[in-house]
């Protein structure tokens, strides 16, 4: 019987299962599985039969777990969420990077310890890259509309870009709205009025 | 001064909407809180969410309030029910597949018998019928359950019952992962309109009143910050009260399709609201009175006995001590911290804080702080009741 620890990742982004598998082989010698699809996981982690199941906070799927702590058949292991009560706070922190880690009833804190340690270092980048891609993603959706917005104003009006601008800035300011609120509003207008 | 700010999960159903509409229509700020509302992708984060103190209070399954005290599911912190957010509100759907076979087999779809509904499914479907449920611990588990075994199909053990997150339940049966589903809507419609499901029943017809959603708070929360709590009582219920008159619903239905919340087309959201239904694909209608409730009869009222017959069902499935687990039961929901709340601002309440549960076969007037109160039928469909173990 092998001694290393079982671990299934579930994780449908291919490029983060390979990051994540990577930090892992860093932290320890383990079997590391990969499932990436949603269908029937539950099925699909009962058959590999894992020491540990590690699952992004934010997939939806992750309920479907859940129906494995109820499991009690002769063949199938309890699973339970890891809850640890040591002064490390592990689950805690793991919550907080938006990782949530299954185990098997029964597995000692100590072994589990360095796999949600590198789990947990892995998830905080990933939760940080998501707010960074998110908030560039509306900055650029945002730029997009106002530069429309000044286009539609410089044609309407005869005026210059700086001065189409200046128009939206100062419309913003009555209104007590944001400039990219009221570029979104003179697009949908135009758009009703064509 | 500056409002308390309050974090508060929810996860995308219309059942949500006290939590909403108390934000955004402003009960929260008329009772000097704001509430961050912030969706959860699971019922399992939102729980893990609210146990480690990431949110303040959450939408939750009204069973996992009640498992957590029996050490079921979920990482061992004591929850408190602060109120009910809505009673009934699920629909039991079917595959286009299954739903061929029972009209051919001459059921009528009358999204009303559920008796009748139940016998045809069985005689069709029967034993290994794969059905989707959101969680293990919900009221849709709680609902199927008590209605097959009632009629002789022993469940969770002869049918395969397959945990898919609501917002997926479409997505499953088109997908043919199961053939038939209990689901909060709008899930179940967004199925009907996909054209991949058929609606069979609403909850309602299995039980006439159901808690459904939950406010669910940390115990040690609810002791320790007694102010914010009673005032997000009050908003909520106030909430509540706003949604249960019909020149709401249009605002609601508009309020809950935002993408921030829904995230779907108001005209789906509004079949759950006004209790019209559409069952089929090719449009057939039903109307079902009480499909949600929000206010009437004291809906947000937390029974001590309602969470006493969820702790009931939960014993005798997983093989727990049935009076220890009524107890445990009927302590997480706090009737006692929702009246306190509510007396100062007049709220017709009942003085009682337990019931029989399924005893009303129609509306009944009951005594009250007013004296005014009616309490809504609550049967369930074969007629039987339930004693809770104190008064």
């Amino acid at each position: 019987m092998s001694g290393a620890m079982s671990i299934i990742v579930v994780e449908p982004d291919r490029d983060r299962a390979l990051q994540i598998v990577d930090s892992l082989r860093e932290a320890g010698d383990y079997d590391i599985h990969v499932i990436a699809e949603a269908t029937g996981l539950a099925r699909q982690i009962q058959r590999r039969n894992p020491d540990v199941v590690l699952i992004d906070l934010e997939n939806p799927s992750r309920d479907m777990l859940e129906e494995l702590a109820l499991a009690s058949g002769p063949q199938e292991r309890a699973v339970a969420m890891f809850v640890d009560r040591s002064a490390e706070g592990l689950s805690a922190a793991a919550i907080e990077a938006g990782v949530s880690a299954y185990v098997v009833d029964g597995m000692q804190p100590q072994r589990i310890k360095p796999i949600l340690d590198a789990a947990i270092a892995r998830f905080r980048m990933f939760q940080r890259m998501r707010t960074e891609l998110a908030e560039t993603k509306r900055a650029l959706e945002e730029r997009k509309v106002i530069d429309r917005a000044k286009g539609m104003l410089m044609k309407a009006r005869g005026i210059g870009e700086d001065e189409a601008y200046a128009l939206l800035r100062r419309t913003a300011m009555d209104t007590g709205k944001r400039v990219p609120e009221v570029a979104a509003a003179l697009v949908t207008a135009a758009g009703l009025l064509s | 001064m500056k409002a308390a700010t309050l974090n508060v999960g929810f996860m995308p159903l219309v059942d949500s909407a006290a939590l909403i509409v108390a934000q955004e229509i402003g009960f929260a700020a008329e009772e000097g809180i704001a509430l961050n509302l912030r969706r959860a992708p699971s019922w399992s984060s939102l729980r893990d969410l609210l146990c480690f103190g990431h949110v303040e209070a959450a939408h939750m399954l009204s069973p996992v309030p009640v498992a957590a005290a029996m050490g079921l599911g979920g990482v061992g912190v004591p929850l408190s029910v602060l109120s009910v957010l809505s009673v009934n509100g699920n629909v039991i759907g079917v595959s286009t597949a299954l739903a061929q076979r029972l009209r051919a087999a001459g059921h009528d779809f009358d999204f009303l018998d559920a008796a009748k509904a139940g016998r045809a499914l069985i005689a069709e479907a029967g034993r290994g019928l794969r059905i989707g449920v959101p969680f293990p611990f919900s009221m849709h588990s709680e609902l199927l359950f008590y209605w097959l075994t009632a009629l002789g199909l022993p469940a969770p053990q002869g049918v395969e019952i397959r945990t898919v997150p609501p917002p997926l339940m479409a997505e499953a049966i088109k997908a043919g992962e199961i053939d038939a589903f209990c689901v909060g809507e709008p899930w179940g419609s967004k199925a009907v309109e996909n054209g991949d499901g058929h609606l069979l029943l609403p909850g309602a017809a299995i039980w006439a009143f159901a808690p459904e959603k939950v406010l669910a708070v940390r115990s040690d929360w609810a002791e320790a910050e007694a102010e914010l709590r009673d005032r997000l009582i009050r908003a909520v219920w106030r909430a509540g009260r706003w949604l249960a008159q019909p020149s709401s619903l249009t605002l609601a239905a508009e309020l809950l399709s935002r993408p921030a919340y829904l995230d779907l087309a108001p005209e789906i959201i509004e079949r759950a609201l006004t209790g019209r239904l559409v069952i089929s694909p090719e449009g057939e209608e039903r109307e079902v009175p009480r499909f949600l409730e929000f206010h009437a009869g004291a809906a947000s009222f937390p029974w001590r006995s309602q969470a006493e017959w969820i702790g009931a069902q939960l014993a005798a499935r997983t093989g727990l001590d049935r009076a220890a687990a009524a107890r445990l039961a009927r302590d997480t929901f706090r009737s006692d911290l929702h009246r306190a709340a509510l007396a100062p601002i007049g709220a017709d309440l009942p003085g009682a804080s337990s019931k029989v549960e399924g005893a009303l076969d129609m509306d009944l007037a009951v005594p009250s702080e007013s004296g005014r109160l009616f309490l809504c039928r609550d049967a369930f469909f074969d007629g039987r009741v339930f004693e809770p173990c104190a008064g």
